[in-house]
């Protein structure tokens, strides 16, 4: 029986002093960032809110409803096509909490822990996953768009910014998400709640209809609502018609709100499990 | 933060891989652990045997930083389970009692994301994915996502998982419980392998048969506290040694035989109506045949004989005077049989 030597390498002092460093850390953040996207190539059910509900709604929408709500489909295309990309953010990061949910339920979240990894990194790596689902997702939305007749008035450089915002408010609302998937029993429960803020966001913001013909505490509602600014916005900025900065700076404010409140809460919970 | 001077701590002795000194952890007004000492020496094998709810689950969680200890301190590879974690990672391998595998990802690919994190290069650590997936007999299975993998599979998957790094101390939670027999043959042999490449095993176990099988040392714990340690043989004489088990061709002669042995001076034969068996437990070789000689020279017609290893209860018995606090425990080979697949 061959018997290793045990002494540490550096017994000279008692402090934790094993550094992991930049580049361990990004190598490991790409391993992570791998594994989320191939989670999500074996799980396709999981794309569907990414991919399948902007395409529903947009079907749903300009053709259901499209005649009735803006006079007609073409202009409810350019109405409905920029409020579904500004909110892809906060879909898809809503499934943060989900994914962390379950990483905790099926102890895989136990297993990275006994591992050499800075933590931060596990967070890090959904992140990157999340947004590039969702730049998925708006290039498909959008592409579907154009098929069905949807024209940028403006250009590429609006359509990056939309996006971008787009992406900058998801960010805030994923610690949010991270605390109810820590909070929350289930990867099913929490799915449930985000379900439950989402849909009521949606439905009561300027996306899908104008405002102006809901009763009063509704629209109340939807402009304190930062989706329908996030739907202005995106309006203003791919039609080019009506004020940008005005949206875009609520937009903004809302996001830094969020993120001052949440990101300590959800970060000082993720440190006290991991 | 510079100028600060470390105070000087005991890192344990040298020789011992596991050190535990005086280790406290309370859930709510649980003790889960209450004052636990053992060491592992190294290249050796320590199996922690004790019921559910011993405390087993929770000294291996405080051994592999997941929980910080109330009181008490305890070192790894010469590093401190509480100040020195991430070097201290370097050094374990855990197999948690529950599978902690990546269902969506196939088996190939959680290994290969653990190399990855314990930052194998990536050939090495798809070389060392391949390996172990062979020696687990995972092979033709390794492109499949886990969550078609049956309970043994999931098994023998994780435990694939801890071996990636080769660590200098490895933690098996239970690693055989719910096992097949062929299965669990398979992990002991890869326990063994592990150990004669060099590695240091803590394992816990409710079965007295694996620890004798596996384990070089033994620490019973119960409610929390060590109530028995020493080496495997040391202890097995302290319990009994194996039971020899008659089953007599007609069991209606079995309070006839246990009088015959009572009348030649076996007094510590029992009968169980029940199971139609007579047990002995056996002081040393000679006593078989001695039981034997006697039962076969009256002319009792033997159906089978058989001799077990103790189980835990006996073993608690024989231990505390008291039965085990823990519901009964079944023997590895009766639990549930998984389809091998
Ligand atoms: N996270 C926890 N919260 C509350 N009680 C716990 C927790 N983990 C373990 N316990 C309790 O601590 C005791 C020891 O549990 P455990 O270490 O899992 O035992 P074993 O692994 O030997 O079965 C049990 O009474 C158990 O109920
Ligand atoms: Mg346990």
């Amino acid at each position: 029986m061959t018997t290793a030597t045990l002494t540490p390498a550096r017994a000279g002092t008692g402090a934790d002093d094993t550094r992991i460093g930049a580049a361990g850390t990004l190598r490991h953040i790409g391993a992570l960032t791998r594994r989320n996207l191939m989670r999500i190539k074996a799980d396709p059910e999981s794309m569907f809110d990414a991919v399948l509900m902007p395409i529903v709604f947009t079907l749903l929408f300009v053709y259901v409803f499209g005649g009735a709500i803006a006079g007609g489909q073409d202009s409810y295309i350019q109405r409905l096509i920029p409020g579904l990309l500004g909110q892809t953010g906060m879909t898809l990061a809503l499934a943060v909490g989900t994914g962390l949910n379950s990483d905790f339920q099926t102890g895989v979240m136990d297993r990275f822990r006994t591992l050499p990894i800075g933590r931060a990194s596990v967070l890090l790596s959904k992140l990157a996953a999340e947004s590039l689902r969702a730049l998925l997702s708006s290039a498909i939305l959008l592409g579907f768009a154009f098929v069905l007749g949807f024209e940028v008035k403006t250009g590429v450089l609006e359509v990056l910014a939309t996006v971008g915002l787009s992406l900058v408010f998801g960010m805030s609302i994923v610690w949010i998400s991270m605390l109810l998937g820590m909070a929350l029993r289930s990867p099913q429960a929490v799915q449930g709640v985000s379900m439950l803020v989402l849909m009521p966001m949606q439905f009561g913001s300027s996306i899908f209809a104008p405002t102006d013909t809901m009763p009063g505490w509704l629209q109340t509602f939807t402009e304190v609502n930062p989706l329908s600014q996030l739907a202005d916005a995106s309006r203003a900025l791919l039609n080019g018609e009506g004020a940008v900065a005005h949206p875009v700076m609520v937009v903004l404010i809302w996001s830094a709100v969020s993120t001052a409140i949440f990101a300590p809460l959800a970060v000082a919970r993720f440190r006290k499990r991991t | 933060m510079t100028g600060i001077a470390t105070a000087p701590n005991t890192r344990g002795t040298a020789g011992n891989a596991v050190e535990v000194h005086g280790i406290v952890k309370h859930f709510g007004s649980t003790k889960a652990l209450d004052g636990v000492d053992l060491t592992v020496r190294e290249g050796t094998v320590l199996a922690l045997l004790g019921p559910n709810g011993a405390g087993k689950t929770t000294l291996v969680r405080v051994l592999s930083t997941l929980i910080k200890p109330d009181a008490g301190s305890a070192f790894v590879g010469g590093y401190d389970v509480v100040r020195q974690p991430k070097q201290l990672r370097r050094t374990i391998g855990l197999t948690g009692q529950y599978a902690s595998v990546d269902e969506l990802l196939s088996g190939y690919e959680n290994l290969y994301l653990i190399g990855r994190l314990l930052d194998l290069s990536s050939r090495d650590s798809k070389a060392r994915a391949a390996e172990l997936l062979e020696r687990f007999s995972l092979t033709e299975a390794a492109k499949r996502t886990a969550k078609t993998y049956s309970g043994g599979m999931r098994r023998r998957l994780d435990l694939a998982a801890s071996m990636m790094g080769r660590p200098r101390v490895l933690y098996l939670d239970e690693p055989t419980t719910g096992l097949d027999p062929r299965t669990r043959n398979e992990v002991w042999d890869e326990v063994q392998r592990m150990v004669s490449e060099g590695s240091t095993v803590l394992l816990t176990t409710q079965y007295m048969e694996e620890a004798e099988q596996l384990a070089d040392e033994l620490t019973v714990i119960d409610r929390g506290k060590v109530i028995a340690n020493g080496g495997v043989a040391e202890l097995k004489a302290r319990v009994g040694g194996q039971i020899l088990q008659v089953r007599p061709a007609h069991p209606a002669e079995l309070p006839e035989m246990a009088r015959c042995l009572h009348e030649s001076g076996i007094t510590s034969a029992t009968v169980s109506p029940d199971d139609g068996l007579l047990a002995v437990p056996l002081a040393g070789e000679e006593q078989l045949t001695a039981v034997i000689g006697v039962l076969g020279g009256r002319g009792f017609a033997i159906a089978g004989i058989d001799t077990k290893v103790p189980s835990l209860d006996e073993v608690f018995l024989a231990i505390t005077g008291k039965p085990t606090a823990g519901p009964a425990t079944a023997p590895a080979a009766a639990l549930v049989k998984e389809p091998v697949a």
